[in-house]
């Protein structure tokens, strides 16, 4: 006989500590059991770090132009010829350090993608909550709002909304509100999927019995939304959240590549993949490619985490 | 020579937290043109048994014992293709849920053609001719008109009798019916039953019927197999079953079934519930529960015995070993 | 059936309304066309001279209605940074990025459908997995990388194809030109075509193979194999048909996504057409341009929801519910 068997007395036990039902679930033994997950993880985990502290790692500050000597200008990078060690994925036209321009790019691009994720899931998730749990007319009028924007690319809503905000601003503002028109731009592009998602498990939630039960006792439709239905719904948002967040890293990274998301001031990884390309066909490669294999580290980690999240919160897929 | 012969059938489930056995060295029989019903509560394996004949188990389960033997031959270990053939010819099938049983996108005609083509060398229009012919013979009316038609534009009932004209137009010998009236209306299921009953008969076509339902079983089925946890607790007769349940099981089973003709205050149940594939007892699995346990119940699990016209997993019916004070008075129930 | 088309045209008219009106907010109250047009020192006289001139004096609706009026007869106004018709731009860019976009659709259904669907049956095998590990990357390479990695391979170390341009062109008709018909038009399109599709082609591949994998789990599939269907009939009669009913949305919702993408990939190649255009405008805030870009890319976006709708009620025959069959049926 192999099946585990049910001893005649069971000895009263505590039950275990969330710490304890946290480690020995279904979620941390599916990670630790992939290599992908535990791998993306930590190339995630490296290249965010490396970004949120570059202010204080980085070998060079490329905003400070007192750092810069232009005798550096496009030194290669390592293994080859007219390389430097301080300069170890080489220089720019200006000298500046590819490495530490990635680093604080990075920080940018990542502070850049977060944020507009948080805005997106905070509209997305209060639409989605409203339209699903006031039904009627309401939720015909927000979800035909959100069916309207999604069959606009979001990168063309970003692309017109940061069009029409940097034209309404006065010049000389630009540069300082860029980030947060871009943040603005992205967040709202992406809202709808987020709305759809909640609305549909909204639905689904408000017609079960502890929502029921709530309103016997005399709870207020907010609170019952708030405290009751939302933990309930947030497992497929915070898929979205993350999948969502590789996208808007690379949304952002296109607005800067074209030219209207972050200025060279203050230059995410777009924007200097966009510097770089002049430098394409003059050979200096390594000022386009490095940021761009950053990027896309960046991204594939996040997009795999993502990925290994979906498919282990699914138990439909094992 | 049996048509089906299921010899100590062992199904196992791998999973991170051990292995998982939803059936335990289960044996029966089916003859020729008899219908056999297979009864349980839900998880005691009754559907799994189905599964396992027509050997569509889903990875990761597996068979992990024992054999089962189609007309003398073997088929639990056929490569994929020689099982194919048997499945639709030989061995029919029919699921609970007519609605997502058929394919909404493919008319009626179109399924019961391309199943009667698979195995039957006919032209497209004696194939055509044949699916309405099936219709007709299940109940559709007006059946050269409705073979165009698409699932959700029938009734439940209706469509349920297209699945058994798809499960048996291709005259298999053997029929699997896994639920086949739960997801019905009750009024519907009586005809569904009766449809059954009629053209298993009219084909000498042997059934399997697996069902909750206690009723359908005592109106349907020459023979009962009465599963629990995994394993067979008792089977026999119907009749015998029935009005002389030997297993405290089933006992339980007829007692808690509420009489047209008595009076009760309460209703009986048993108590407790059906022990988890990964807890279940050592010995006889439904010792926990049973109001007539004793000591040999926890050690070891008991083997098929006579009991009476039936046979039973129950050790009160080991002459030897039973104490007097239970001696076996096949229970009838109040 | 007829109700339906009807319903769906009536339902698709509003939207069309609010993205006109959107359309015109932004042409007529974003950015200042005097201060752009006149530069920074002009008269009173000259500001009242243009404002009359381009009718900006005249009531909110007046406006409105003269917009959409000369917008219907394929006037949108004048370019602030090019001092052209918006409407002459518009058909010297149009021919250009539809034929990117076509051959970039073309692309990555015949080669993403039959991948996802292999990658959805054969889950384990290894050619698989490598597909599948690809098109993560895919997923994750933003269209521009591509379309510089494509450059750096193609045009940079092996000289096989331009990087820029679209090569030479035939013109047909009164305004259509096309680039199929040469040589050096054909050259020119691949890279592009290749840039543009990639991102479609993996995303087309994980949507069929998802699909595939929960239709594969469906009862049907089951009793398919139940009743003894072969392998091919199970796959590609069953499972494939349900399968590419629900992609035919995404897939037509994706052609939205490949015509905003084709502006990153013509501002790579340098591709002269309509989205190299409005990146150009977004930069200097041409309004004129950017508003005939919304407007014209929401009819064409209402457009192919509308296609859409209309081939899935023609493909899925539960949305065809002939209620007095149904009613027949007890």
């Amino acid at each position: 006989m192999s099946a585990t068997q049910a001893p005649a007395k069971p000895a009263p036990a505590r039950a275990p500590s969330r710490w304890a039902r946290a480690l020995d679930s279904d979620l941390l033994y599916s990670f630790r059991r992939s290599p992908l997950a535990v791998g993306s993880a930590t190339v995630a985990l490296i290249l965010i770090l490396a970004a949120v502290l570059a202010p204080w790692i980085a070998p060079q500050d490329p905003t400070n132009v007192a750092n810069l000597n232009l005798l550096n200008s496009f030194n290669p990078p390592l293994p080859l010829e007219g390389s430097d060690w301080t300069f170890p994925l080489g220089t720019d036209e200006q000298g500046r350090d590819v490495l530490s321009a990635i680093m604080f790019g990075s920080r940018i691009s990542l502070i850049v993608g977060a944020a507009s994720v948080i805005f997106a899931v905070v509209v997305g998730v209060a639409v989605g909550l409203l339209a699903g749990y006031a039904g009627g007319m309401v939720d015909a009028f927000l979800m035909r709002a959100a069916d309207v924007q999604l069959t606009f690319p979001s990168i063309l809503m970003a692309l017109l909304v940061d069009g029409v905000v940097s034209a309404e601003l006065p010049r000389n503002l630009h540069a300082t509100f860029q980030i947060y028109v871009l943040i603005f731009a992205i967040g709202i592009s992406r809202w709808p999927q987020f709305a759809r998602t909640v609305r549909g498990s909204t639905l689904v939630e408000r017609n079960k019995d502890y929502v029921m039960a709530a309103r016997l006792i005399g709870l207020g439709q907010v609170r019952i939304m708030a405290t009751h239905i939302l933990p309930n719904v947030l497992g497929p948002v915070l898929v979205l959240g993350t999948l969502t967040l590789g996208l808007a890293i690379l949304d952002e990274a296109t607005l800067s590549f074209l030219g209207v998301g972050l200025p060279p001031t203050q230059p995410s990884l777009g924007t200097l993949i966009r510097i770089g390309d002049d430098f394409l066909f003059s050979g200096q490669w390594w000022v386009t490619i490095f940021p761009g294999v950053a990027l896309v580290l960046m991204v594939l980690s996040i997009n795999l985490l993502g990925d290994w999240l979906r498919d282990a919160l699914n138990p439909r897929l094992r | 020579m049996a048509l089906l012969e299921i010899d100590n059938l062992t199904v196992e489930f791998p999973t991170r937290r051990g292995v998982l056995r939803a059936l335990d060295s289960i044996s029966l029989s089916i003859e020729p043109g008899e219908v056999l019903g297979v009864v349980g509560e839900s998880g005691a394996g009754k559907s799994l048994t189905g599964v396992a004949v027509i050997g569509l188990l889903e990875p990761p389960g597996r068979v992990a014992g024992g054999q089962i033997r189609f007309d003398g031959k073997r088929i639990d270990n056929l490569p994929y293709e020689a099982m194919r053939r048997i499945r639709g010819r030989q061995i029919g099938t029919i699921f609970q849920d007519p609605l997502t049983t058929l394919n909404p996108l493919y008319t009626v005609g179109h399924q019961l053609v391309e199943t009667i083509q698979t195995h039957l060398a006919l032209s497209d229009a004696d194939a055509r001719k044949r699916a309405i012919h099936w219709l007709t013979e299940v109940g559709i009316p007006a059946a050269s008109q409705r073979i165009d038609a698409y699932p959700h534009e029938f009734s439940g009932g209706m469509r349920q009798r297209v699945v058994i004209a798809l499960a048996l137009c291709a005259e298999p010998r053997l029929v699997i019916a896994d639920e086949p009236t739960t997801a019905l209306d009750v009024s519907i299921q009586a005809q569904i039953i009766t449809l059954l009953k009629r053209l298993t008969r009219d084909h000498g076509t042997s059934v399997m019927l697996v069902t909750h339902d206690m009723g359908v079983i005592a109106e349907t089925a020459d023979r009962v197999a009465v599963m629990y946890a995994g394993r067979i607790a008792e089977i026999g007769p119907v009749a015998e079953v029935v009005r002389h349940p030997a297993h405290p099981y089933t006992e339980g089973l007829m007692g808690s079934i509420p009489s047209l003709e008595h009076r009760v205050a309460r209703l009986r149940q048993i108590d407790g519930a059906m022990p988890r594939l990964n807890a279940i007892p050592r010995g006889c699995a439904f010792n926990p529960r049973c109001p007539k346990v004793f000591d040999r119940c926890h050690a070891e699990r008991p083997e098929l015995l006579a009991a009476g016209a039936t046979r039973a997993a129950c050790w009160l019916y080991d002459a030897a070993a039973a104490p007097a004070a239970f001696a076996p008075i096949r229970g009838t129930h109040a | 059936m007829l109700a339906f088309i009807v319903s769906r045209i009536l339902q698709a008219i509003p939207v069309l309304l609010v993205i006109g009106f959107v359309s015109f907010a932004m042409f007529a109250y974003v950015g200042d066309p005097v201060t752009i047009m006149l530069g920074q020192d002009y008269t009173e006289a000259q500001r009242i001279a243009l404002v009359h001139q381009l009718g900006l004096d005249q009531p909110f609706f007046v406006q409105y209605a003269k917009f959409i009026w000369a917008a219907l007869h394929g006037n949108f106004g004048m370019s602030y940074r090019l001092a052209q018709p918006v409407a002459g731009l518009i058909a010297q860019r149009l021919p250009a990025t539809l034929e990117l976009v076509a051959v970039a659709t073309v692309f990555s259904l015949a080669i993403g459908i039959p991948l996802g669907v292999y990658t959805g049956i054969y889950r384990n095998a290894k050619l698989a997995r490598l597909g599948m590990a690809l098109s993560l990357i895919g997923v994750s390479l933003p269209t521009f990388l591509i379309g510089i990695l494509l450059i750096l391979f193609f045009s940079v170390l092996l000289g096989w194809l331009p990087s820029f341009g679209r090569g030479d062109t035939v013109r047909i008709g009164t305004w259509w030109t096309t680039g199929l018909l040469t040589v050096s038009g054909l050259r020119a399109l691949v890279l592009p075509a290749i840039t543009l599709g990639l991102f479609q082609l993996t995303l087309i591949m994980r949507l069929v193979r998802a699909e595939m994998l929960e239709v594969l789990r469906t009862d049907y599939i089951k009793f398919a194999r139940a009743r003894g269907l072969s392998n091919h009939a199970v796959y590609f009669g069953h499972a494939l048909k349900n399968t590419l009913v629900p992609v035919i949305t995404i897939v037509g919702l994706q052609i939205g996504g490949i015509i905003a993408f084709s502006l990153v990939t013509e501002t790579v190649f340098q591709w002269p057409g309509m989205g190299l255009l409005l990146v150009q405008s977004v930069a200097v805030a041409d309004i004129p341009v950017m508003s005939a870009y919304l407007l014209l890319v929401g009819v064409v976006f209402v457009l192919i929801n509308l296609i859409v709708d209309l081939l899935y009620y023609a493909v899925d025959p539960r949305l065809r519910v002939d209620r007095a069959t149904a009613g027949a049926a007890r």
